[in-house]
């Protein structure tokens, strides 16, 4: 497809075509110093390389084609919301725009400015109309999993279809028993959306579907244990970030020849870092495309990056839902039970995140972690706190950077991040 | 001969080794045009190799490399003062570092190893640049606004640790009619009080090395003392401390070579 017909089809979408234009030319800079300028990088990421470059092209133009044919496009911010079931109903399930600086001063009007980034990025994406994924969208699906964006959905809800999901923030038999039954409103949401029925065999089918875009990362990121590491840091968290805008069987098979490619490495004796390059795993906030800083300068620092602990990463992954149930009702308890287990730090106790971030960097033969927070996220900014002490306690080196997505603190982040790679050396 | 040089933003430290004693030290002010200052700190010295560090360690490598001396290899001031600290005070446990730009706090093992350290992040509060900011509101000299604060006998309570809103307090708490002393006292007290939050926060273990530009000022050595309770070892010349240790990473790659 043509340039000018994407001119045409964001037209029709209503964004600001010269702010876009711009938003596009600085991405693909930056894509390029980032991404492109690696060494040894695995063949199969030049599927990778299509998709971000399409990103805003090809794949909204797929949105569109499916909208054509009476399908609907829900968008999310967050792994709570149950794909299996947006997918069960037909509708095609996206992440939305919310990993750069993007209409910031217009999103200062509708939330306090002591506001993560990550929020303020989703509404400033579509108060400057720069987002044709947020455009494109029949529904914005939100969840209460803080503070910041509870209030902040209120104020969405004004300029966009918004749906919020209740999260609960403790895991007794009553949460369960709420989540239960958010996640049954869900399937009665995108029923009334789409106008089908999810029925036993298609809530089967997006099960699979879903799992196995799971069982794919879970194989890259068990690949990533080897060392020398077969992959680089940021091409396997631009892996994780594709994970949340492809379509999941054409991404799944992707990745699965992508694997392929790192087996074949790892049995030579291959890798992206020189031997005893210093192995680092990332804890905490999810880092969405194109917040790609921190990995940069960690990697920059002569570090490798083997894991992401975040929800863009394992905890994303980590869990299947169980594919043993046969009838609809089996298979939404199996649903509960799955999103129920995830570790976000907006649950209350969270002891079983200390036990994963420390199984993580064991599992992936890390020698440090460093905590990354977004400035003003409260619940990941407490846990650093509480991470770092366990991470002390098992003589796990950790370092605990709370930062934005602003690059004025670039330098003094490389400081602390090549300070910290020293002393593991 | 053996150089270090330690690029900040407020000065360029260069300390020449001679089998590890020091044979030369200078400093000059980096200025806008930091590669005019690195040729003219380097005028008429020619080391054999080279390390640089501090916030400008890549250009310094860049501007240097080559110049007879071979490639000149980068470490971050952290390792440099840790380096630095441990050659000069073997025994040294943490190293306080307040410079113009940053404040750092590290924590020792043997042998300069750096166990953890913490610094401040993208503002200037607390830092050298701070007290030169204040002391010219009081247009008093940097080098005689510690001992100008030690005139004070009541430390005036300063909330603010941003620089510009720590001005407006002590200009209002000017114009209540208290004693400059004790504002300037109060400035320096709530470095002393950031300062310790921070050698809280990576475990402070004795002996203390307190280096870096504002370990000259006594009216923060005593304070930091008196809430420490024992005297911080403050070495020769304390801002070459960090240009001392990149020499010391030289000579340590020279060795391995």
């Amino acid at each position: 497809m043509s340039e000018a017909s994407y001119h045409e089809m964001w037209e029709r979408l209503n964004l600001d075509l010269s702010a876009h234009d711009a938003l596009l030319e600085v991405l693909g800079k930056f894509y390029g110093d980032i991404f492109m300028s690696q060494q040894g990088r695995l063949q199969g990421m030049e599927y990778l390389d299509f998709v971000l470059s399409e990103v805003h092209g090809l794949r909204i133009k797929e949105l569109r084609d499916a909208q054509a044919e009476g399908r609907k496009v829900v968008g999310t911010f967050c792994v709570f919301v149950p794909e299996e079931l947006t997918l069960a109903a037909d509708a095609v399930h996206v992440g939305l725009c919310s990993g750069a600086d993007a209409g910031t001063e217009l999103a200062e009007k509708m939330v306090p400015r002591n506001t993560c980034a990550l929020i303020k990025s989703f509404i400033g994406f579509k108060m400057a109309k720069l987002c044709p994924y947020t455009e494109s969208c029949d529904l914005i699906v939100g969840e209460t999993t803080c503070d910041g964006k509870k209030k902040a959905y209120e104020a969405f809800a004004e300029v966009a279809p918004m749906y919020v999901m209740e999260v609960p923030q403790q895991k007794r038999a009553a949460d369960r028993a709420l989540f239960k039954a958010e996640v049954l409103r869900y399937k009665d949401e995108m029923e009334r959306l789409t106008g089908r029925t999810i029925t036993a065999e298609s809530l089967a089918r997006s099960i699979r579907i879903v799992n196995d875009r799971r069982r794919v990362l879970q194989r890259l990121n068990a690949l990533r244990a080897a060392d020398p590491a077969p992959i680089s840091g940021r091409d396997a968290l631009l892996v994780n970030q594709v994970a949340f805008y492809d379509d999941p069987v054409r991404f799944t098979q992707s990745i699965n020849a992508l694997c392929d490619q790192m087996e074949q490495r790892i049995a030579a004796g291959e890798g992206v870092a020189p031997a005893h390059a210093p192995r680092l795993l990332l804890a905490g906030c999810p880092m969405a495309v194109p917040n790609w800083k921190l990995p940069y300068v960690v990697e920059s620092s002569g570090a490798v990056i083997v894991g992401e602990e975040s929800c863009i990463g394992t905890r994303n992954t980590r869990d299947l839902v169980d594919e043993s149930g046969q009838s609809l009702d089996e298979m939404i308890e199996a649903i509960v039970d799955r999103y129920m287990r995830i570790d976000c730090a907006c649950f209350t106790p969270n002891a079983e995140r200390m036990d994963n971030v420390a199984a993580l960097a064991k599992a992936q033969n890390a020698d440090g972690v460093i905590q990354y927070s977004l400035l003003f996220c409260q619940p990941y900014e407490h846990e650093a706190i509480k991470v770092g002490k366990r991470l002390d306690a098992e003589q796990i080196p950790s370092l605990a950077i709370a930062t934005d997505y602003s690059m004025e603190d670039v330098e003094q982040l490389k400081t602390r991040v090549e300070a910290f790679v020293e002393m593991l050396k | 001969m053996i150089a270090g040089i330690d690029i900040g933003s407020r000065s360029i430290e260069l300390v020449c080794l001679e089998d590890g004693r020091r044979v030369l030290s200078r400093r000059l002010p980096t200025t806008f045009d930091p590669h005019a200052q690195l040729a003219a700190i380097m005028e008429g010295v020619a080391p054999r190799r080279m390390a640089a560090t501090g916030y400008g360690r890549e250009l310094a490598a860049q501007a240097l490399s080559g110049n007879g001396g071979g490639e000149v290899r980068t470490i971050t001031e952290i390792k440099a003062y840790g380096l630095g600290a441990a050659a000069l005070v073997p025994e040294a446990r943490t190293v306080l570092d307040i410079g113009g730009q940053d404040t750092k706090a590290i924590r020792l093992g043997e042998n300069g190893r750096v166990l953890k350290f913490e610094m401040n992040d993208r503002c200037a509060a607390g830092t050298g640049k701070f007290l030169e900011h204040v002391a010219n509101v009081f247009q008093i000299a940097i080098e005689e606004f510690g001992a100008y604060a030690l005139q004070g006998d009541e430390a005036l309570a300063i909330n603010s640790m941003c620089t510009v809103f720590a001005e407006t307090e002590a200009t209002s708490l000017m114009a209540r009619g208290h004693r400059p002393q004790n504002i300037a006292l109060g400035l320096h007290g709530s470095i002393v009080k950031r300062t310790l939050n921070m050698l809280g926060r990576v475990g402070l273990e004795q002996p203390l090395v307190f280096a870096g530009g504002v370990a000259n000022n006594p009216c923060i050595v005593a304070l930091l003392t008196e809430a420490l309770g024992a005297a911080p070892v403050i070495p020769a010349e304390p801002d070459m401390l960090g240009a001392h240790g990149a020499a010391l990473h030289a000579a340590a790659f020279e060795a391995d070579a």
